[in-house]
């Protein structure tokens, strides 16, 4: 009974991080491109690129 | 700021970063040819070689790139998007920048919006979830009441605030109805949910065995499911079609009056603009020849083959092809008595027509909310008669509300849509509008325009001429250095035969009557008769001659180029039982050569666009169902006014708008295989609807017994909705038939 206590915030705390971090990646643009993301990741191109697209979108938002 | 601004060059990155926000521009191009990863790599470079893009972002789903542009100065501007255009041209892409339909940003906001409400109640349901089978699990064993009104108690703190946000698309939509004295699918939907949500809570008030939270936001989880299919789909689908639209949107060449020339959208020109349309170019805008003459071919205005010569004070329309002279035009407005505004005026009425076709979800929505309504209400008012008290009542009548809430029905349509869209979609058929699809599958006739639908846009030299292969060559050569239709043409038969050509130097063209060149001493010249200085009357049928000096001319005729699966396409479909029939503005001989070629036995030329009309308001009044399949901007009307329409990705922007799909490529097939997913959509909607009526025939006496625990709602809501859901997957692979329709006639 006393573990329930703790048990269900836990729980709890730890859906909404995940509700939190869908919610954040939705924003993000996460799920804008499903098929080009599956290809990007085969990619091995230079890691300046993307670091080079997130500055720039940073300074735009 | 200031130091920023005036730092020297060396800093100029740096100062680029910081007062960026005022000079960056984003824009985004359509660019139908990205298909896989490498294509992602290469479009990207090749847009970061440009001069100012600080970042281009691919977007395979979508086929488009999102370019961020930072300016150095504010002289440059304006000329950049042409600069992206021709940097992914060398890259070997097509590309135009995006021009977005009014409606598109705010479609997309809902979409994600009820993304974000499908997240919450997923995560509400997934926990309720949890929380539920433990209590279930616990009367078998030896569960506590208290830790059962506890977990009754968090399931409540979860479920309130997630139903009162992801429900609120039902609720508001059923408020709507309401105040507008109608029921809709929402009604019944939000009335369940409310009921079950308020009779739980004071069941766990009262510390009571059972509560039906689970059941109340799953129901809620799953139809967000379904509108959530039905909106990404539409986004999807218009996506395309804006894309399409951007590749024809023409941009023009504007003469300003100080006499400086700059380019501009054509969607961005006003009346009075002086507007430059060079050999080849579309014209941009309606208007009115203030200089130069030409031949313009207006197939796609009024399906006529042959160029109409125009020249000072003769009308030109948008959209339609100019030959070989350079036009200036003056932008006019469209007044009442163009042959535009008659377009327009009938295809407003025609559409009206339309606006009568009810969807399936909505034919099915008007039979089941009262029904419901109807079965909970006798429930309650038969235990309460028995009675059992008001208590009792309600529990049970709420339980058969919550029960026949149409999850499996409000999933059936939009699952077997998407299906049926999204393999019509991987085989170049874009499908605009969800009832479109459902119209579709009732088709029983099938009209086809000439021009640009069974033929190609572009014409042929006749094959049956049998031109000597030195003499082809020879015109040829002079051909070679004009746009004008009929000399690419001849340009094209050269190199289907495989004929070299050696371009000749010094070819002049003289708009509106042909070309001249003095070759080895000889003059060569090719283009009318009068050009040439033929007697028209020789072979009447020529429209393009050449001649040498000293050697008889040669006349030249030239046909529609019919599309190579043409005859097999209107076979397959009177095969099936579908009358076809061909209606054409062309002239009656080019109709009747294509009717025969396809084997089309019904067919008419010479038409008006309010003739096309009449006769699909004749075959409705007799009891077809008519598919229309036109391009032109005179099938507009009719591709409004037919049951159904679809249009090649070549057609004209208002007859892309009107009809219901457009199929990509040089082929027919696309049409055989929309009718067939048409079909077989329908079979499956009814299908589904089969399953869920059966369900519900099911459960319902069981509720309205009262036997309905919160468990059996669970599981019979979640197996009916998968067992839905997983019947409209299957259309995504099945190999289907053409269906054979039944002639009511």
């Amino acid at each position: 009974m006393t573990s329930l206590a703790w048990l269900l915030p836990a729980a709890l705390t730890l859906g909404l991080m995940g509700l939190g971090g869908f919610l954040w990646a939705l924003r993000n643009g996460q799920f804008e491109d499903l098929e080009g993301a599956g290809w990007r990741a085969l990619e091995d191109a230079e890691p300046a690129d993307t670091s080079e697209h997130d500055e720039a979108s940073d300074r735009h938002d | 700021m200031e130091a920023a601004l005036t730092t020297p060059i060396p800093a100029l990155k740096n100062g680029a970063t910081a007062n960026a926000s005022a000079n960056v521009e984003t824009i985004t191009l359509s660019v139908p040819d990205i298909v896989c990863g490498n294509c992602i790599r290469t479009v990207e470079s090749a847009l970061k070689t440009v001069k100012g893009v600080s970042a281009a972002r691919a977007n395979l789903a979508m086929r488009r790139v999102a370019v961020t542009l930072c300016h150095d100065d504010d002289n440059n501007d304006g000329s950049n998007v042409t600069d992206l255009i021709a940097a992914l041209k060398e890259a070997g892409y097509t590309a135009a920048e995006l021009v977005e339909g009014a409606d598109t940003a705010a479609s997309r906001a809902r979409s994600s919006e009820i993304i974000r409400r499908l997240g919450v109640a997923g995560f509400a349901a997934a926990n309720i979830m949890l929380l539920s089978i433990s209590v279930w699990s616990g009367e078998a064993t030896d569960m506590d009441g208290s830790i059962r009104d506890l977990f009754h108690w968090v399931s409540a703190l979860i479920a309130l605030p997630a139903i009162a946000y992801a429900g609120q698309p039902f609720f508001r939509s059923a408020f709507s109805a309401l105040r507008a004295r109608r029921l809709n699918m929402d009604v019944p939907i939000s009335l369940g949910i409310l009921l079950a949500t308020s009779m739980s809570l004071f069941q766990t008030v009262r510390g009571s065995e059972q509560v039906y939270f689970d059941a109340a936001i799953t129901l809620v989880f799953f139809l967000l499911i379904g509108r959530a299919l039905d909106e990404s789909m539409r986004t999807r689908a218009r996506g395309a079609a804006e894309n399409l639209m951007s590749l024809r949107a023409t941009r023009a060449t504007v003469i300003a009056d100080d006499g400086s020339i700059r380019a501009l959208p054509a969607r961005a020109l006003t009346p009075g603009m002086r507007v430059i349309v060079t050999a080849g170019e579309r014209v941009s805008a309606d208007g009115t020849v203030i200089s130069g003459t030409s031949e313009v071919d207006e197939s796609l205005i009024t399906g006529e083959t042959v160029p109409r010569a125009v020249t000072l004070g003769d009308r030109v329309h948008a959209g339609t092809l100019n030959g070989g002279g350079t036009l200036h035009i003056n932008v006019g407005v469209t007044d009442e008595n163009t042959l535009l505004a008659d377009i327009g005026r009938l295809m407003l009425a025609a559409e009206q027509s339309r606006g009568r076709y009810v969807r399936l979800a909505d034919r099915a929505a008007r039979l089941y909310a009262p029904a419901v309504h109807i079965l909970g209400l006798s429930t309650f008012v038969i235990w309460m008669s028995l009675g059992s008290g008001w208590e009792v009542s309600l529990t049970h009548a709420i339980a058969v509300l919550i029960i026949t809430c149409p999850c499996a029905l409000a999933l059936a349509v939009p699952a077997v849509q998407v299906a049926a869209m999204s393999r019509l979609f991987s085989r170049g058929v874009i499908v605009k509008t969800a009832d479109g699809l459902e119209r579709m599958g009732e088709i029983d006739s099938v009209i086809f325009d000439k021009t640009g639908t069974l033929t190609h846009e572009q014409i042929a030299l006749a094959d049956d001429q049998n031109t000597d292969s030195s003499l082809l060559a020879r015109v040829a050569s002079l051909a070679i250095a004009s746009r004008h239709p009929y000399a690419q043409a001849i340009v094209r038969a050269a190199r289907n035969r495989s004929i070299a050509i050696d371009p000749i130097e010094g070819v002049r063209e003289i708009p509106g009557s042909g070309l001249s060149v003095v070759n080895n001493g000889r003059d060569e010249r090719l283009g009318s008769a009068h050009w040439v200085g033929v007697n028209v009357d020789q072979d009447a049928k020529a429209s393009l001659w050449y001649r040498a000096d000293g050697e008889a001319p040669t006349g030249f005729r030239f046909v529609d180029r019919i599309r190579s699966d043409a005859g097999q396409t209107v076979k397959a479909l009177r095969d099936a039982g579908y009358a076809v029939e061909l209606l054409s503005g062309d002239r009656r001989e080019a109709v009747a050569r294509v009717a025969q070629a396809c084997a089309i036995s019904v067919w008419q030329g010479g038409l008006q666009p309010s003739q096309k009309l009449q006769r699909i308001d004749a075959l409705r009044a007799s009891g077809h169902k008519t598919l229309m399949v036109g391009d032109g901007l005179n099938d507009a009307p009719a591709l409004a006014a037919g049951y159904a329409s679809m249009s090649p990705a070549s057609a004209a922007d208002i007859s892309q708008a009107a009809a219901d799909a457009i199929f990509q490529g040089d082929r027919l097939g696309g049409i055989i295989e929309t009718l067939k997913v048409a079909q077989a959509a329908r079979r499956m909607a009814k299908q589904n609807f089969a399953i869920a009526l059966g369900y519900n025939a099911v459960f319902i006496p069981i509720a309205m017994l009262g036997y309905v625990t919160p468990l059996v709602a669970a599981l019979a809501m979640s197996t009916s909705s998968i067992v839905v859901t997983a019947n409209a997957i299957r259309l995504r692979t099945k190999k289907l038939p053409l269906r054979p329709v039944r002639c009511r006639v």
